[in-house]
């Protein structure tokens, strides 16, 4: 089992959600990138996707397509980002996972990229645009470097596209909350709180409730019940947004620490 | 990937967000079982004949022929396909009359569409108007700027029109405003995609709803010429006026040209030659050719045509390169000038920038086919618009350059 796993099983004996903290690397800078992926560990995420810039992110809505383009200009790539995982392994043991869209995995060598991510300890991969039935080569080149490749489902997902996303998950899988972009509102968290929840008790993978989760209330409706709900939610948007609303790194990591926290804190309640 | 759908060799395919997917099951689906019934077909046709003015004229344009080679040593004669003489002035009303037919039958409530040029954004918008469909079209605020006049058609015809200010605010960029308005709205809306890329089913449907000009031009050029053209010459964009003649002559002994945007050359950093100069990624949903750098970044193209200024092209093109059934050459934003001023002059037809783009390389075309052949050759060029959108551009150009011959 991988760190991925191993994780949501600690996370299951302590009956717990996990936390999942995305962060655009490289906004606003690749030094500043470690110390908030710190900061918002400290805060209690329990695993962090580590969002790769590219320069036409159709899935991301305003904030971090944003972000993506200061990352961009602040010379951020995929060795890069590769390089904050390594620095960030030193620190801490949290699973990391490559967030990414296809054509930066598409354009280099599949089993080079995937040994050089192997080797700076990333734990998993997510590739918004590549779904199910196009990622067979990448799900093959990824096991053989002992990664996860974490499958979409979404609401508009049929049953049978969800079931195909389901048997081929390793890790984890990422219940998408809205047909939507990032960062969309009014998410109806608590059915999709149910129907992860389902996926994961159907097909023994744990399964997380992303898109729309801003705050700690969301939160905890997004996680749902300990019996019934997903088995963690992932938060984006809304940590992205507080580094670009922060006057300085510090300030920034200061505000995700805090973010951070906050969620915890309501995930964690009784 | 060959097992995938709508593949084309090794491009093309689905490579969208999930939430996606449905909505391009549904609109195979649509495709598969209504847009493909007798009824619907005689539908369009008929629109096509008594809206848009189909079947489009096929002229003889000897005076150009003599003009781009004097001695008719490569060329014995050039036919053009006049697209320019569909309503709205272009090619594009075909796919867009069919793709909003085809919403409106799948019980969409609104269409979405992406504009360059702006001629696919006003064909969307006169077809939501013919068939009352609220219209919202994504455009480049830099395309909303140099193609002003045709903003003002969109608005006219009760389209609203979007100004996207993200990236380099052009087609490209256009293009993912739409797809993130479709992810959002996806089961009221269909989105008309203008050219034929994007994720399968689009480069099949659009290739399909655009055959029509080579359908006519190939029946056409058998009745007045009493021959097939010996080549087929036309710009190449994301490709649709280019796919929509060449699917006629695939199987027939005619040599197809498709043409690209070379902006300031090839050998520069500002082109938008993706099937000259590009290499192989995933743009927009499909595997194809798209120019990116070392990382995987979609790099910005530049054209004078608004319509050819795009990093990525359809991928039955990207195959029909690899296959070698089509040679792509490409032309620079002064040889494509210098075309549209001599089609003027020559033939009195104001061509669109796209456009000219095959013309540039007519003569080309007649030094190679006769090469090969041992004789002078005929060419038919896909004339896929007109002009007038470009006259601010053309006269700001022949101004800079001190005036036209």
């Amino acid at each position: 089992m991988g760190r991925i796993g191993e994780r949501f099983a600690r996370l299951r004996a302590q009956n717990k959600k996990a936390l999942v903290a995305y962060l655009c690397v490289g906004d606003p800078s690749i030094e500043a990138s470690v110390e908030l992926a710190l900061a918002a560990v400290r805060g209690g995420a329990d695993m962090l996707e580590l969002g790769v810039p590219f320069s036409d992110p159709v899935a991301d809505g305003p904030v971090i397509a944003r972000a993506g383009a200061r990352a961009l200009a602040a010379g951020a790539t995929l060795p890069r980002v590769l390089d904050v995982a390594r620095r960030l392994r030193a620190e801490t043991d949290v699973p990391l996972v490559l967030f990414t869209y296809a054509n930066p995995l598409l354009v280099r060598s599949l089993p080079r990229v995937m040994a050089a991510a192997r080797d700076a300890s990333i734990d998993g991969l997510l590739v918004v645009d590549l779904p199910v039935e196009a990622a067979g080569e990448l799900r093959g080149e990824a096991a053989a470097a002992g990664l996860d490749v974490i499958p979409l489902v979404a609401p508009t997902s049929s049953d049978a596209r969800a079931r195909a996303a389901m048997s081929v998950a390793t890790g984890f899988a990422y219940y998408v909350s809205v047909t939507g972009i990032t960062g969309s509102a009014a998410a109806p968290l608590e059915a999709a709180s149910l129907a992860a929840g389902r996926l994961s008790r159907e097909h023994g993978v744990p399964v997380v409730v992303g898109f729309g989760v801003d705050s700690p209330e969301k939160a905890r409706r997004a996680a749902g019940a300990s019996d019934s709900g997903a088995d963690g939610v992932v938060v984006g948007t809304a940590i992205v947004r507080a580094i670009e609303d922060a006057r300085s790194t510090s300030d920034a990591a200061r505000a995700v620490h805090a973010l951070v926290k906050s969620l915890r804190d309501a995930l964690d309640a009784p | 990937m060959t097992t995938l759908p709508g593949t084309f060799g090794a491009y093309g395919g689905r490579f969208v967000a999930e939430t996606l997917m449905f909505a391009l099951d549904e609109l195979e689906a649509g495709v598969r079982e209504i847009l493909r019934t007798d009824e619907f077909q005689s539908t369009l046709r008929e629109l096509l004949r008594a809206y848009v003015g189909r079947p489009t004229a096929l002229t003889r344009a000897r005076p150009l022929a003599t003009a781009l080679d004097p001695d008719g040593v490569g060329l014995a004669d050039v036919w053009l396909k006049r697209e320019d003489l569909c309503h709205t002035g272009a090619h594009k009303i075909n796919n867009a009359l069919g793709q909003v037919l085809l919403a409106k039958r799948m019980g969409k409530a609104r269409v979405i569409a992406e504009t360059g040029a702006g001629q696919h954004g006003v064909a969307t918008a006169t077809a939501c108007a013919l068939l009352d469909v609220p219209c919202e079209v994504f455009m480049g605020a830099v395309d909303v700027e140099r193609q002003a006049p045709n903003v003002a058609r969109m608005k006219m015809l009760g389209a609203r029109v979007v100004p996207v200010e993200t990236g380099s605010r052009t087609l490209k960029d256009a293009m993912n405003e739409a797809l993130r308005d479709w992810v959002t709205h996806v089961a009221h809306t269909a989105y008309c995609v203008g050219s034929a890329a994007g994720p399968h089913p689009y480069p099949s449907l659009v290739a399909e709803l655009q055959r029509v000009i080579g359908d006519e031009a190939r029946a056409d050029m058998l009745r007045e010429s009493g021959a097939l053209p010996d080549a087929v010459v036309a710009c190449v964009g994301g490709g649709s006026n280019a796919i929509g003649v060449m699917r006629a002559f695939l199987d027939d002994d005619v040599a197809l040209y498709g043409v690209e945007a070379a902006g300031d050359g090839v050998g520069t950093a500002r082109h938008a030659a993706t099937l000259t100069r590009g290499r192989v990624g995933v743009l927009h949903g499909a595997r194809s050719y798209v120019l990116c750098d070392d990382d995987g970044q979609i790099q910005e193209a530049h054209s004078i045509s608004a319509g050819l200024d795009y990093p990525g092209v359809g991928p039955e093109h990207a195959h029909l390169r690899d296959t070698g059934r089509v040679t792509y050459l490409a032309a620079t934003d002064r040889e494509a000038v210098e075309a549209a001023t001599l089609v003027a002059r020559r033939m009195g037809i104001l061509v669109a920038l796209e456009t000219a783009h095959a013309f540039a390389k007519v003569a080309e075309v007649g030094r190679r086919e006769s090469a090969r052949r041992g004789r002078p050759v005929s060419a038919l060029v896909c004339l896929s618009g007109r002009g007038d959108k470009d006259l601010g551009t053309l006269g700001a150009w022949l101004e800079a350059s001190g005036g036209a011959r």
